[in-house]
């Protein structure tokens, strides 16, 4: 657990749901702690369930088992309109007869809640997604970006407990995406309330997140911080969503991993093991260097990525590693790679799931 | 490109269909209008505003109009009170019976206009069902004879005959809408009811307008059901301009009035048509 969800105290559990269509399992048993103030986001493909356990949680959808409570709250048992958890939509769902700012001012009329207050939180709602300027505009009329910053406003204004994000920056081109981010994730510090966002974005989810939920085929895979999740990936499906990974399939016996001719000592159990190798962790090997695990291969491929490139190097009995470097292209054909034992992170299996 | 040819063969058949179905009626209607028509009855191509003077003066063409708008409109408002839900919960509620329940609005305008219509004569005379009922469980003792031959007649059978053209334009808006945005009205807070009238009904307005307007302008030229259960007092304009384009022989004075209608129903239709853009937000 990382240091935010072990020092404040639960905001939203969510215990062990279950949701079926028809005979489609699209979640089973998932149970999950979400703590005031963290963003949290729930990582997965098309098709793994995210997108549904924020249905259940906003109350779209009501979950085949299990219970959702906020505090000493039940949550699932309530219409979504009086839920102090407000959503932003993947498409925004702006009301296209409104004005910015009476899209804005939505929640708060409905709860029937003085002019004047309105007026004034909906002025400041509007500031700090910096659209005052388009306040008395129909949404049809702004860009994408600032439709997202209205539908966050929409959502903010009413100071809910929870926030829900349902890939609210998927439909942006890729730079003002990346703006996004940074001002998503200042804007929840400054603000302060739990962010549940969803995404398919390993990226994004990495650079956001104060904890990542994976999930795959509707189960949890590991829940964790950005730096744990990729650094120690519980199954080989985390190990090769987050980030690149080499999976070392081999057997361990008396505290020696062996993979074909490689072999290191480990303190993974005995039986056969899989280890996760992240590229960074293989470089070039040197003289000085000791303790390390050496095999050489030949070099397949080298693509650039700009501050570094990955290199595909084919080693003995149809062994491909992917190394990490940053000091250019390779020249030679023939190399030696290196890495340290320590590096070979043992992953559990991801078994194929219906 | 397309070339000239084709061009031609595309455009001028459409072209020539309008000129000589609607331009040509139209501006022989025109002419008649001008026109004028002797005590001998044969129609004279002299120039004057005499039938459109008559028009003004005689009362009697006036309140035929007003009555008729009067019928119409309730036939609209009717229409709109019995189509809205219906079409609403079509779209919301009707789940796997959607096609089904679709298929039953459209059933009725299968069958003949006059069938319906004298469905009603069955239903509203006399000896009819509705006054054999309610004599039977002794409502009233005697037949009422409101029911039939009166306008209360030709509205509720207009209202029948026309009220799946308001529910398929109101369907069509209500299925338009997006049900993210009713999830995210409810998400804010805001109840069924506050859902309904904050974003449901103003999206819909484009086929509300629609509707109504379909109902009003329908009703504002039949002639058939105030011919068959208006009576003398459910008289409406169309009948006259019948009459007097057949029995009492004044096509001049019939063109006149349909040409004073015509331009009813257009100031309508761009009327109806200007709200249903300023409601239209995709």
């Amino acid at each position: 657990m990382s240091a935010t969800s072990a020092q404040k105290p639960t905001l939203l559990s969510i215990r062990n749901i279950a949701k079926t269509f028809g005979r489609n399992v699209v979640l089973r048993d998932v149970s999950l702690q979400i703590a005031e103030g963290e963003f949290l986001t729930i990582l997965g493909e098309s098709g793994s369930g995210k997108t549904t356990l924020l249905r259940i949680i906003a109350g779209f959808e009501t979950a085949t088992s299990g219970e959702v409570w906020m505090g000493t709250e039940r949550l699932d048992q309530q219409p979504p309109y009086r839920r102090r958890v407000n959503t932003v939509f993947q498409n925004y769902a702006l009301f296209p007869h409104l004005t910015v700012e009476q899209n804005v001012a939505y929640g708060l009329r409905v709860a029937r809640r003085p002019d004047a207050e309105i007026e004034q939180r909906v002025t400041e709602a509007l500031e700090k997604v910096k659209m005052t300027a388009h306040a008395r505009k129909k949404p049809s009329k702004i860009s994408g970006g600032q439709q997202q910053r209205v539908a966050l406003a929409r959502a903010l204004v009413n100071r809910p407990n929870l926030l829900l994000l349902d890939e609210p920056l998927s439909a942006l081109d890729a730079n003002l995406r990346r703006q996004m981010q940074v001002e998503l994730k200042s804007l929840q510090r400054e603000v302060g309330i739990a962010f549940v966002f969803v995404t398919h974005d390993q990226e994004e989810a990495m650079v956001m997140s104060d904890r990542i939920a994976l999930l795959r085929s509707g189960e949890l895979e590991q829940v964790a911080s950005p730096r744990e999740i990729y650094s120690r990936p519980a199954t080989a499906y985390v190990a090769q969503f987050i980030g690149h990974t080499n999976l070392l399939r081999g057997e361990v016996r008396d505290g020696v991993a062996r993979c074909g001719s490689l072999s290191w000592r480990t303190s993974a159990a005995d039986g056969p093991a899989l280890f996760s190798l992240r590229p960074e962790h293989l470089r070039p090997s040197s003289v000085a260097s000791n303790g390390t695990v050496r095999v050489t291969g030949k070099v397949l491929q080298q693509a650039f990525h700009g501050a570094t490139s990955l290199v595909r190097v084919e080693c003995a009995e149809g062994l491909v590693l992917v190394m990490r470097t940053s000091s250019g292209a390779l020249a030679a054909q023939e190399v030696e790679l290196e890495f340290s034992p320590d590096d070979a992170i043992p992953v559990r299996e991801s078994p194929e799931r219906a | 490109m397309f070339s000239r040819a084709y061009k031609t063969a595309v455009t001028v058949p459409p072209l020539a269909w309008v000129a000589v179905f609607l331009l040509f009626p139209y501006a022989l209607m025109f002419c008649y209008s001008f026109w004028s028509v002797t005590p001998a009855q044969t129609i004279v191509h002299s120039w004057n505003f005499n039938n459109y003077k008559e028009l003004l003066q005689k009362s009697v063409y006036w309140q035929t109009l007003l009555r008729s708008m009067w019928i119409a409109a309730r036939v609209m408002l009717f229409s709109l009170l019995l189509g809205y839900p219906l079409a609403y919960f079509l779209s919301f509620y009707a789940g796997k019976r959607k096609d089904l329940l679709y298929q039953m609005v459209i059933i009725p305008l299968w069958v003949s206009y006059l069938v319906r219509a004298y469905a009603w004569k069955t239903i509203l005379g006399s000896d009819g069902v509705l006054n054999t009922l309610l004599q039977y469980v002794h409502l009233t003792s005697h037949p009422l004879d409101f029911l039939l031959y009166s306008p209360f007649a030709v509205a509720l059978t207009l209202t029948h005959i026309y009220t799946p053209f308001t529910i398929l334009p109101i369907y069509a808006s209500l299925e338009h809408i997006s049900r993210n945005l009713v999830e995210a009205s409810h998400d804010l807070g805001a109840t069924p009811a506050q859902t309904f009238w904050k974003v449901i009904f103003p999206l819909s307005i484009p086929g509300v307008v629609a509707g109504a307007t379909f109902a009003f302008l329908l009703s504002l030229g039949d002639f058939l059901a105030p011919l068959l259960l208006g009576g003398p007092s459910g008289i409406m304009i169309s009948n006259i301009v019948v009459s007097l384009f057949g029995a009492a022989y004044n096509w001049p004075l019939g063109a006149a009035i349909s040409l004073g209608m015509l331009v009813i129903v257009v100031s309508l239709l761009f009327f109806s048509e200007r709200l249903e853009k300023k409601w239209s937000f995709s």
